[in-house]
């Protein structure tokens, strides 16, 4: 038993390394990092586009906020460091999804739980009606019933 | 032509009201089998009669804005702010529907064209249209309310009159302007007729599934517009707003993909109610709510309630959108409510593994999206009011939680079609199922050799490779399940008729259309799918080029040739002639467009771009460096993009398919024509 216990620590820490090394690989991958968080604000010229994708000639605040994006990621700031940052000098408007927090986090919730729900509820509803279907007594199956229906389900099939 | 303009809407909001009293009176009267001075039948067809009125009311004002457009009245204010005198003459035509006033207008012509058309084709079901042309004529009056009351297009400017126009907004000043809005609107406002026939049926008790099979047309078509509408939007995005991308989940965008998404699982549920007899409420609050979701499509699009790129359509009259909501949903609920027992289905679904269960789950996820989109789009609102902090709730959320959603959707799509009515066996989901999941498995790994590494997810925090790996690897398998149901159908035909398997795959078509219209639907979502999947490989580089300077993106080397200035009447502009290389030599050459336009004093972008198969080279004129006055170009490397467009254009084959009558009911038909009146069918023979 104890020894089972022990395995299974060993089998849970060696999961949180993997982890955590996955974590730090994704940090030190500065280029796809830089692709990442630009994606995840706006620029805040009033245009609404993404900041790295706001095309407009001279914008005073894309530059400024990419630069700013820039010398964030060369001081070894994390992402959530980053992004908070952001949101403190500009608001909540700059983030382009809000972030997982507080009530935020019904924004992202809800639309997959109500899936999930919808789905649950549409398997009981369906168990349901074939319990009430079973109740129903049988057709009675006449000579040659079975080869009519392969018959029809073969021309139905056109 | 403002005072005839003005006058010929006020005649259509009277006569308009008259349809909605009178014909409401008959039918009452016809209900209730109470008799009055005029005989309720009688009285009723006055009201048709008025209802086509609207219609020739409403096309004359129509018709005084475009005259005015084209006669540079600046009398009108609407036009002194759409308008210029040097403006082409199809920018023009299309101010129609470039401001509130006019594109409200816009709709309720659309809305009396429709109505007309229903009102001609009354002999299909008279009572049925009779309802339905009463509900079409409640929603002619808000319409024509709003426009002699709250959007006023003919409304004259006040003091002395400029002598030209403010000019159009250089977004709309592009050819694509001049078929989007129509086709949307198209879509928009074609639900309309569904929903009335919808609550025309649950309001008189309708027997059978009769207004399914006559509204089946009217909805597939609305679909079809809506769909088009929807894609033209997206393309002019990608050429006009030159950012790269077609579609920004603008709450304007996802204002009109809403009523697609309820539009399209009414057009799946419907069926198990013409087959099966099921789901009947479930249809009738589909086709009520994707009625709504246009009107709260066209509110957010006015009211300014959502900030969105499309602003130049925002007005305050949000109010009356809201209590036309409120209004029209009390009556579907209480029409619903007193009605229901009529309502009650004919079957239950037997089995969790059959075509039922799988329309089931399809309607399911596509509330799902439908839900998300909606919920994404208000969500800022509700966030200002309940914690007083308002969010931006932008494409990252919509990729996290609805492109998954959509992807499930996908898998549904190659699930559905292999599965039998009322319950499927192991046996033959095993026989049916092997080669599809073959085929997704061998195109996984394929993707995977091409250098595509789904396990990125763990590592970067992008999505983008993982879904485009789902996404290809079920695109393998929708494919191959749809091919596999008319290479099995057409086996068959082949074996009994001798013909090749190729006539015996239009022979099946032809005699069960809508099932294999429906098929080649679902292909032109699947090569969308993948046009949509290509985004996760996209590359740009922005750089200033000097003459005969260059810079690479993917296989391409973008040469400057030189740069100039232009000047006309309607803008000014700079451009840059870029030769674009392929392995040394000359592919094409460009030359992207940065506009100024003299009437409004705004700038705007004309994209360049080289489109394959493969990928788009889209190049944009970002602006002249003011210190070195050289251009700076930025070039976008979009791989798959054109799939989307012919996606598109097999949609559009899909659905005229699934809409022309099957080879059986047509025989039937001409038969029955035949015997109905041999002589003139002969004498047409004989011409």
């Amino acid at each position: 038993m104890r020894a089972f216990s022990r395995a299974s620590r060993i089998a849970v820490s060696s999961v949180a390394v993997c982890l955590m090394a996955i974590l730090a690989m994704g940090s030190s991958y500065s280029a796809a990092r830089y692709s990442d968080l630009g994606h995840k604000m706006i620029c805040m010229c009033g245009c609404n586009y993404i900041l790295l994708e706001c095309n407009h000639v001279n914008c005073p605040s894309s530059g400024p906020m990419v630069a700013e994006l820039r010398g964030d990621l060369n001081q070894g700031m994390g992402d959530y460091a980053i992004l908070h940052a952001f949101e403190d000098k500009y608001g909540a408007t700059v983030l382009a999804a809000p972030m997982f927090t507080r009530f935020n986090m019904i924004a992202w919730i809800l639309p997959p739980l109500l899936l999930l729900l919808g789905i649950a509820g549409t398997f009981v509803l369906v168990r349901r009606w074939r319990r009430r279907a079973a109740a129903m007594p049988p057709i009675e199956h006449s000579v040659g019933f079975h080869a009519m229906r392969e018959k029809i389900r073969r021309e139905t099939q056109l | 032509m403002p005072t005839f303009g003005s006058f010929a809407l006020l005649l259509a909001l009277a006569l308009s009201a008259y349809t909605l009293l009178a014909g409401g009176v008959a039918l009452r009267q016809i209900a209730t089998g109470s008799r009055s001075r005029i005989a309720p039948e009688r009285l009723a067809e006055t009201a048709r009669r008025a209802g086509i009125g609207t219609f020739v009311a409403t096309t004359a004002a129509a018709f005084a804005l475009v005259w005015c457009a084209f006669a540079n009245d600046y009398s009108v204010s609407y036009i002194l702010h759409h308008s210029n005198r040097a403006l082409p003459g199809p920018y023009k035509f299309a101010a129609l529907w470039s401001g509130q006033e006019g594109s409200l207008l816009l709709w309720a012509w659309l809305l009396a064209t429709y109505g007309f058309v229903l009102r001609m084709r009354h002999k299909v079901d008279v009572k049925l249209t009779a309802y339905a042309s009463t509900i079409l004529a409640g929603v002619q009056l808000f319409f024509l309310l709003l426009l002699n009351f709250a959007a006023m297009p003919f409304s004259l400017v006040s003091g002395p009159i400029p002598a030209d126009g403010f000019g159009l907004n250089p977004l709309l000043q592009y050819p694509e302007m001049v078929i989007h809005p129509p086709m949307l609107y198209l879509g928009y406002v074609g639900f309309a007729v569904p929903f009335a026939f919808a609550l025309g049926a649950l309001m008189m008790r309708y027997p059978g599934e009769k207004w399914i099979h006559i509204t089946r047309r009217w909805t597939m078509v609305t679909w079809l517009f809506l769909t088009c509408g929807i894609f033209l939007g997206a393309h002019w995005a990608y050429a006009v707003l030159g950012w790269g991308g077609y579609w920004g989940w603008d709450p304007v965008e996802n204002a009109s993909l809403m009523p697609w998404l309820t539009g399209t699982a009414f057009l799946h549920s419907v069926m198990m109610q013409e087959k099966r007899g099921m789901m009947k409420s479930w249809n009738v609050w589909l086709i009520f709510s994707t009625f709504m979701l246009a009107i709260l499509g066209t509110l957010l699009t006015r009211s300014g309630l959502v900030s969105s790129v499309h602003a130049f359509a925002q007005s305050p009259i949000g109010t009356w959108f809201w209590i036309f909501l409120i209004v029209v949903m009390s009556v579907c609920l209480f029409t619903f409510i007193l009605q229901r027992d009529h309502l009650k289905a004919d079957n239950k679904i037997e089995s969790l593994v059959s075509r039922e269960s799988s329309f089931l789950f399809n309607n399911l996820v596509l509330l799902a999206a439908c839900f998300t989109v909606l919920w994404g789009t208000l969500f800022p609102i509700l966030s200002e009011y309940v914690v007083g902090n308002k969010v931006t709730v932008s494409a990252p959320f919509y990729n996290r939680v609805a492109v998954p959603i959509g992807l499930f959707l996908l898998f549904l799509t190659a699930i559905g079609p292999l599965l039998a009515w009322r319950s499927s066996s192991f046996r033959s989901i095993r026989k049916n199922f092997v080669l599809p999941v073959i085929a997704a498995v061998v195109m996984g790994i394929v993707v995977i050799v091409c250098g595509v590494h789904p396990w990125t997810i763990f590592t970067t925090n992008q999505q983008g490779e993982f879904y485009s790996f789902i996404a290809f690897s079920l695109a393998a398998l929708v494919v191959t399940a749809i091919g596999s149901e008319f290479l099995r159908g057409a086996a068959v035909i082949s074996r009994n008729t001798g013909k090749n398997l190729l006539a015996a795959m239009i022979q099946l078509t032809r005699r069960n259309t809508r099932r294999y219209g429906g098929y080649i639907v679902h292909f032109g979502v699947v090569v969308i799918f993948i046009g949509i999947a290509g985004q996760a490989f996209n590359q740009s580089r922005e750089q200033e080029l000097a003459l005969h300077q260059s810079m690479s993106v993917g296989p391409y080397r973008v040469e400057c040739e030189g740069y100039s200035e232009d000047t006309n009447p309607n803008y000014d502009s700079e451009y840059a002639l870029l030769n674009v290389y392929r392995d040394g030599k000359l592919v094409t050459k460009m030359a992207p467009e940065k506009r100024f336009y003299s009437a409004s004093q705004q700038p705007q972008t004309m994209v360049s771009n080289h489109s394959t198969l493969a990928w788009d080279l889209y190049v944009i004129y970002a602006g002249k460096n003011p210190d070195s006055g050289q251009p700076i170009i930025r070039a976008f490397l979009n791989p798959l993009v054109a799939w989307i467009w012919i996606g598109v254009a097999i949609i559009v084959f899909g659905t005229a398919v699934a809409l022309v009558p099957n080879m059986s009911a047509a025989l039937a038909a001409s038969r029955v024509r035949v015997a109905a009146n041999p002589e003139a069918v002969t004498a047409q023979g004989g011409d």
